[in-house]
Parts: structure tokens; sequence; C-alpha cells
């Protein structure tokens, strides 16, 4: 579904992604790990399209997307939740639910239910600014936003940053639902190996800007955890 | 009585004035942050255009129709001027984006080349436009007569606000140019199409000058330097509001007008106009982000 192949990118003079390969199939929860710095909140924006990437390709359903703009991306499918939320903080929390819908491609302008079934705290604060929020309350907005256009690939950098434990576990239930329906494969950036270990079905390893290590959720045994991911 | 009563009127018509040459500018400046220095010759585009359409309708249209020449140039000054600014931030603005400096020396470029087009197609003496015949007289409450020009312009002002309100904070368009206003690289990842919401901007508060010109014929005789009148008090206007907010530059309109009008009715003309300026540094350096502005526990970039 999504295929990354030799990805280089990064910022200015700086190379952060010294050819990433990596892969996404349908249905699958993808989970990136590696230490702080490695590059994964790099690869998100690589794959979204923020960053352009300097050699490799990015596919999605077989179609080339590495010279697409974000918005392109977009509405190929690809919802994007970036690490920092990036909630519109002017904007009132319906507003920024709406915005989701402009990948959507559809004319009516309507939410879909499942979008924002899963959080059910976002329609009592509706009317208030994006601004205003919680940090665990604007990750909620920022997920719900990126549902609005039911895409088929979800990226998440970094969902559970600075988030208090009770929205962890919200967080968790939400993926694990995704993952049930089965329409909509995910992409996940994340720190917290207990949490990926919760949800995840495949697993990338970054160091140094590549891949190390992957493998599935029985090959991720300690040994991997201290040769890559311990400090 | 009377007397304060007059006063009032003519600050509110100054402010009304002062609020429609910088409602463009709220935009193109306050939302967008382009230091836009040919703000004013868009104004003067307006009203050329102004005078355009009143010298067609007096040449074509039956003389009984004239008087509502002015109807129809509202729109068309909206228009022309729109399209100037289409072509003037896909030609030229978009390539300075965020190089504030750059544009301001750019912009002011191209005011002196649109002063200069002015000058070859419609020369350079002041030209004159008449006002339509129902804008003649005023009307009196007691002693007083306001002008139907002036009370135009005020009620002018007040359509203007409510449309741009409605289109701003109300619909979709709206919607999608305040999320990329806000966070460009969020707003493009959501599929929002950026370049496409710059220029539409750009073009609208570009088309609002054009209304503003449009208006200005009502006022006095037009010229191709008209904008340069203009330009200052549409920035200060806008500075002394707080940018980026509609409800800002409103305050700043009325407090510039409001104030100038009493100063000047206790002193000169001059000393007054001194002194409003006086009372716009001191405020903004009290409040240096102006009457309104945008607070919020994440708008701290």
């Amino acid at each position: 579904m999504l295929a990354v192949q030799q990805l280089e990118a990064g910022y200015g003079e700086s190379v952060i992604l010294r050819g990433v390969t990596l892969q996404v199939r349908p249905g699958q929860v993808v989970c990136l790990l590696g230490r702080n710095g490695v590059g994964k909140t790099t690869l998100m924006k690589s794959i979204m399209g923020v960053l352009k990437a300097r050699k490799g390709t990015v596919s999605y359903k077989g179609d080339d997307l590495t010279r697409r703009a974000p918005g392109q991306r977009a509405k190929k499918g690809i919802g994007y939740v970036p690490q920092g939320r990036e909630v519109f903080a002017q904007l009132t929390v319906f507003e920024n639910v709406l915005l989701g819908l402009e990948a959507s491609g559809s004319k009516t302008r309507v939410i879909p239910d499942a979008a924002i079934a899963k959080f059910p705290v976002l329609p009592a604060m509706y009317d208030r600014r994006g601004g205003d929020l919680s940090g665990g309350q604007q990750q909620q907005l920022a997920f719900a936003r990126a549902l609005a256009s039911e895409p088929d690939l979800l990226l998440l950098d970094e969902p559970c940053e600075g988030i208090q434990p009770s929205i962890v576990d919200d967080i968790r239930d939400v993926i694990r639902a995704i993952k049930a329906d089965g329409k909509t494969s995910i992409l996940l950036a994340e720190q917290s190996l207990e949490f990926v270990k919760s949800v995840g079905d495949y697993f990338y390893i970054l160091e140094k800007g590549a891949v190390a290590w992957e493998g599935g959720l029985a090959d991720l045994n300690d040994e991997v955890i201290r040769q890559y991911l311990t400090v | 009585m009377d007397v304060i009563i007059l006063q009032l009127f003519n600050g509110f018509s100054i402010s009304s004035i002062l609020l429609l040459i910088a409602l463009g500018l709220s935009i193109t400046f306050g939302l967008m942050k382009v230091i836009n220095m040919a703000h004013g010759e868009l104004i003067m585009i307006g009203a050329y255009t102004a005078y355009v359409v009143q010298n067609l309708f007096a040449d074509y249209m039956p003389a009984s129709m004239f008087g509502w020449y002015f109807a129809l140039a509202i729109p068309v000054s909206f228009a022309v001027a729109f399209v100037f600014g289409l072509v003037l931030e896909m030609g030229l603005i978009r390539f300075l984006y965020g190089r504030p400096l750059d544009s301001l020396l750019a912009t002011w470029g191209v005011g002196l080349m649109l002063q200069q087009l002015a000058r070859s197609i419609f020369g350079a003496p002041n030209v004159g436009v008449k006002s339509p015949a129902w804008l003649d007289g005023g009307m009196t409450v007691g002693d007083n007569v306001f002008p139907y020009k002036r009370l135009f312009i005020i009620g002018l002002v007040l359509v203007c606000l409510l449309v741009m309100y409605l289109y701003i904070y109300r619909s979709h368009p709206g919607r999608r140019m305040r999320a990329v206003m806000q966070n460009r690289e969020m707003a493009a990842c959501l599929g929002i199409s950026t370049r496409r919401v710059d220029a539409t901007t750009f073009a609208i508060g570009s088309g609002i000058a054009g209304i503003a010109g449009c208006a200005l014929t009502l006022i006095g005789p037009i010229g191709p330097t008209i904008g340069t009148y203009y330009i200052v008090d549409a920035f200060m206007v806008v500075v002394l509001g707080g940018v980026g907010k509609l409800v800002g530059t409103v305050f700043g309109a009325l407090g510039i007008g409001l104030s100038n009008t009493l100063f000047e009715y206790w002193t000169t003309a001059s000393l007054g106009k001194v002194l409003v300026f006086l009372c716009i540094v001191a405020f903004l350096q009290w409040k240096p982000s102006g009457f309104v502005a945008m607070r919020s526990r994440s708008l701290d970039n």
C-alpha cells in the first residue's frame, strides 16, 4: 500500500534520512521506533510531502507520490497527525474538524460519525477555540481532524507525547478500533515501547537515518531492544 | 448640543472613510503579513474605474440613467482592483512571502509604475467624478444637515464589513483562508491548496481597496497620486487596531477618526493631527500589538 524506497531527505545542508526503505500493507499497524534524532519525524514529514525527498521514492497504492504536494497526498487518502498536534489555534474545534474534510473531496461537508464517535469529549467543545484546549484534548482534535477525511493510511507522529495516561489509554483504544475495522492502515512513530507493543503488527527501528532492524512482534525481543533502543 | 452631534457625525464620517481604505489592507497586511505599498494605487485604480464607468454612462446611456452609474461602479471597481491584485500576487508577491523588506520595496516600485500608468492614460491633472444626483443634498435633523454622500459612505462601510465578516468567519473559503494564514504547512497537509488561497485572499483585499477608491470619488477629485495620501492612514489604522483581526481594524478607524475630529475642534487642523499622532505613538508604546491582540495558549510562536 505505502512503499518507501531508499528515501533520502534532510533540512538544508544536513542529511537526516540516508536511504530508508519500508512498507505498510493494508490494515496493518506499522510502528517506527528509534532513539531521539534518528529521523522518525523527518520520515513522517517526507511521506506526507512537507519535506521534499532528495532521492528515493514514496509510492502509495501504486502511484508515485515523490514529487507531489502534501495536499495531493492528502487527497489520495493519507491522513496526518503531526508531532505537536498543529491544531488551528484561532479556529473553533468544529472548524478544525471541518477542515479535515477538505481532503475527502465530498461536497456534503458532513463530518463522518466514525471520526467523531471515538472522541465523545469533542462535540461538547465545538465552539471553543482550538488553542484553548489542553494538550490531550488537542491531540484528540488532531485525530478527529485526520479521521474526518476517512483516510486509508494514517500517519501518527508521537501521538502520546506529553499526554496524560488516561488519554494515552483512549488513544490506544482508538488505534485498536481503527485496526479492528481493518479499513485504515497506520504508520505510528512512537517512543513508548510498551505502547507500540500493545498495538503494532510490524516494527521498524531507525538508526542514523536508516532502517537498522525490522520484524514482527515476536521478534522484538530484549536483545533487539537493548541494541537499538536502550539509551 | 448641536455642535456635539455635528462633531460626532464628522468623526464617524472620517472613521468610515479610514475604515474603508484600511479594510483591504487589514486582509493583505493584517492576515497575510504582506507590506503592500501599492495598496494606495489599488485605491487609485478603483477611483479611476469609477471615473471610466461614469464616462461610459455619460456617452452611451440615456441621461435619465446617469444617476445609476455609481451603483454599477462599485462592483466594477471591486472587479478591476481584484484582477490587478490577482496579477500582482501571481507575478510578484508570491515570490516575496516572508520577506517584508523586499516586498515593501518591490510593491512601492509597483505603486510608482501604476501611478505613471494612470498619468499616461488619464493625464496628470486631477479629474472630477460627478456624484449621482440622488446623493446630493442631505438629511436635516434639527439644525444639522447630514450630507447623503457621507451617510452613503458610512452605509457602504457597514455593508463591506458585514460581507467581509460573513466571508472570513462563516464561509468555507473563509475558513480555508484563516487556516492557511495560521498554519500554512498543516493546512497544506489537510489538502487545502495554499497557492489558490493566497492568490484569492490577496485579490479580495485588493478588490476592497478598489471599492474604497470608488467611494473616494464622492469626496473630491481624483488624481494619479491619490493613493499616497491614504496609504499611511491605512497602515496606521491596521497597526493601531491590532494586526489580524477585523474588529481591531474597526476600533482603529473609530479611534483615529473620532480623536482626529475632536482634537481638530478643540485646537486647529494641523495641531489636531499632531495630537492624534502623539496619542497613537503613546498608545503603541503601551500596547505594541494594538487594540485587539490575538491571545491563545498555543500561539507562542
